[in-house]
């Protein structure tokens, strides 16, 4: 590149340069640049986004909270650790396919498909696995590049043809349920092996208790280092960094829910493989959504589809990977799923599944308009979504009033995102 | 005003543009140095717009030459008219709100270390271009949704300077603009001029192109009209000859100077 060459201008415009890079760096808005201010600076940006309404992840933790608490007060074993490690296990499934939607919504559209590949995915492994005694990692890898295949096909309809996106995977959602009622066929159940791969995704736990704080200590540290890392090449280059205090506030943050709850599993059977795999795909998708070129593209189609265009970025392609990869995402999830009930049956992926994976992403915090949200809401949102099934169903209260209330839930969280929004919009920031 | 070189950067030799039935261009001969700042003026229809895409590769020509730096090329697609160092800002910007300036500045030619975005080095690198551009924002970490109109305008041009490119054209930068910002952004043309870029402004403001301008340039119904220097040409006639209102000296020397070129 060659911005380097700006400090080696023609002879006549240099001095006019070095007056003009001084004013520049004395107009800066002191209110903004809370970085250089230390500490201090954190805490008075911290407040003047919450007054413009920037409010993050602060009102989907604090719902949270709220549910933990009703829950608790109503069924004192709510918040035990068997009930809690559960409540993990079982939001995985959903969690999966949550972080493919949040792929789609990241671009303002919405993949209505997805319940359905992810009963695809289940029924293809039990078929290839069960019925014709396939290999199951070969069952299994085939299974996911279905739900690959499926989300490519709508990409390409919705990129290429130029259907809505909606349009094209409503018909996904009818013809991957008709699809999979014909590969399960006449059973209509097909139980799995219960020492399979497939069903050990759930049933597995590290029981060795050094396993659950093991992974504590590596997040925690993990954290450290790469923000410490990152923290001292900024410095390096001259540009602001965070404050070490700020740094080690988070850091201390992050240590004190790991090890929370590591402490919760290991009173229960230990650390889930579920889990574990379902916080490396967060870990990995947020790094690639906010680390890597393509997660940038991504963003830039959310924000303004011409702006990428003129930016050179292949539209049609990053349509189509982002489609394939909520139908990948919905696979793995379908899996998950499968592997929970230990078969592959007609109601996989119908009813209203679909829109608590969605509701999970939104309630997450991801923007409905694209361009805004990271895959770590979808975990926060299927969190709500899954606490809210568990504890009525210890209640006993029946599926019909689960339906209200999880909708009431969506309902508010839309409507803090939208009044959020005004204010972001009146504050300059949205 | 920084010397101009003899050899202009970019000139149009008797450019003709036909849309159907439609005559769009006809004959037209434009010429910019490097340091220079040329000012494209003409009524609604007058064929500015027709004249930049077809430099910047959206319009291929019909007849004529285009020649760059002395000699005849081809400025068949966008690609073309970008590596031959033709930086086009069009007037809606074409910045995503939502991705803060650096991504912006950045977007389809990110620096990469190792597989992942090298952030730091492009916010060292927006920082330094926007020091030597003397552009005032208050942040570079903020998103385009939270800067003015002017700043996302100054933005917009700093993002088409990432390539060094020779020529800069600029489509109505000031037309939404406030008093302050048209001047920010003016001042900015001004230090893209003092670099020894050569830019085309087009701008219905005559007090803008009186401010910036080198040289004006007037289309009228899809043929020059004139081209006049800025500092002794008055406003007056500037807006005659884009009006083609009056039958005077001025139309009338523009016609014959217009003559002379072409031989």
């Amino acid at each position: 590149m060659s911005i380097d060459k700006t400090s080696t201008p023609p002879e006549e415009s240099a001095v006019v340069n070095t007056e003009a890079a001084a004013g520049a760096a004395t107009a800066v808005d002191p209110r903004l640049l809370v970085r250089e201010q230390g500490f201090a600076g954190y805490v008075t940006e911290f407040k003047r986004k919450m007054k413009a309404g920037d409010l993050g992840s602060i009102p989907v933790v604090v719902g949270l909270a709220i549910i933990w608490i009703i829950f608790q007060s109503l069924n004192s074993n709510f918040l035990t650790a068997g009930n809690l490690s559960d409540i993990s296990v079982a939001m995985v499934g959903t969690g999966m396919i949550a972080v493919g939607i949040v792929f789609v919504l990241l671009l303002g559209e919405i993949d209505l498909s997805v319940g359905s590949v992810s009963g695809v995915a289940g029924a293809t492994f039990a078929v290839l696995n069960i019925t014709h005694g396939m290999n199951e990692v070969l069952a299994l890898v085939l299974a996911i590049l279905t739900g690959t295949a499926a989300g490519a096909i709508h990409g390409f309809v919705f990129a290429r043809i130029g259907v809505p996106a909606f349009a094209v995977t409503l018909a996904g959602l009818l013809f991957w349920q008709g699809f999979m009622l014909q590969i399960l066929g006449s059973n209509g159940t097909i139980n799995l092996d219960s020492e399979g791969i497939v069903a050990k995704l759930t049933s597995y736990y590290f029981s060795d208790v050094a396993a659950a704080y093991g992974l504590a200590v590596v997040a925690v540290a993990g954290y450290f280092l790469t923000s410490f890392l990152g923290n001292r090449r900024r410095e390096a280059a001259g540009i602001p960094s965070r404050p070490l205090s700020d740094l080690v506030l988070r850091t201390v943050l992050l240590a004190v829910v790991s090890f929370a709850v590591a402490i919760v599993y290991n009173q229960h059977k230990g650390l889930p493989l579920a889990v574990v795999i379902f916080l490396a795909v967060l870990v990995f998708t947020d790094f690639v959504l906010r680390r890597t070129a393509y997660g940038r593209k991504v963003f830039a189609l959310g924000g303004s589809v011409e702006a990428s265009r003129r930016a050179g970025i292949n539209v049609e392609l990053v349509r189509i990977s982002v489609f394939a990869i909520a139908g990948t995402f919905a696979a793995i999830g379908g899996l998950f799923v499968a592997s929970k009930i230990a078969s592959a049956n007609q109601g996989a992926g119908t009813g209203e599944f679909l829109m608590n994976v969605i509701a999970a992403a939104v309630i997450g915090g991801t923007s409905l308009f694209g361009g805004r949200g990271r895959t770590w809401n979808a975990l926060l949102g299927v969190l709500v979504i899954v606490s809210i099934q568990y504890g009525l169903a210890l209640e006993g209260i029946a599926a019909p009033v689960q339906y209200m209330i999880t909708g009431g839930v969506l309902l508010a969280t839309v409507i803090i995102d939208a009044v959020t929004r005004k204010t972001q919009k009146t504050a300059g920031r949205a | 005003m920084v010397h101009v070189s003899a050899t202009p950067v970019l000139a149009l030799r008797g450019v003709s543009k036909r849309f159907g039935a439609v005559q769009a261009l006809t004959d037209v001969e434009l010429e910019v140095h490097a340091g220079e700042v040329v000012a494209l003026v003409g009524d609604n229809g007058a064929g500015k717009s027709t004249l930049v895409k077809t430099i910047a590769g959206v319009h291929p020509i019909d007849e004529g030459v285009i020649e760059w730096e002395g000699k005849a090329v081809q400025v068949n697609k966008p690609n073309d008219a970008q590596n031959l160092g033709i930086a086009t800002v069009y007037q809606d910007l074409a910045l995503c709100d939502n991705i803060d300036v650096v991504g912006n500045l950045f977007l389809g030619r990110e620096i990469r270390r190792r597989g992942a975005l090298d952030e730091v080095e492009m916010e060292r690198r927006s920082r330094e271009l926007l020091d030597t551009l003397s552009i005032r924002i208050p942040s570079v970490r903020i998103p385009i949704a939270s800067l003015s109109g002017g700043q996302r305008q100054v933005v917009a041009i700093a993002r088409s300077m990432l390539g060094e490119p020779k020529l800069v054209i600029l489509d109505e930068p000031t037309a939404a603009l406030g008093v302050e910002q048209t001047a920010q952004v003016l001042d900015l043309v001004e230090r893209l001029r003092e670099r020894g870029h050569a830019v085309i402004l087009i701008s219905h403001n005559m007090a803008d192109v009186k401010a910036v301008a080198d040289k004006v340039a007037v289309l009228r119904l899809g043929r020059n009209n004139g081209v006049f220097e800025v500092e002794s040409t008055s406003q007056e006639e500037i807006i005659s000859a884009i009006t083609g209102a009056t039958d005077n000296a001025v139309t009338r020397r523009a016609a014959r100077t217009n003559g002379e070129s072409k031989k």
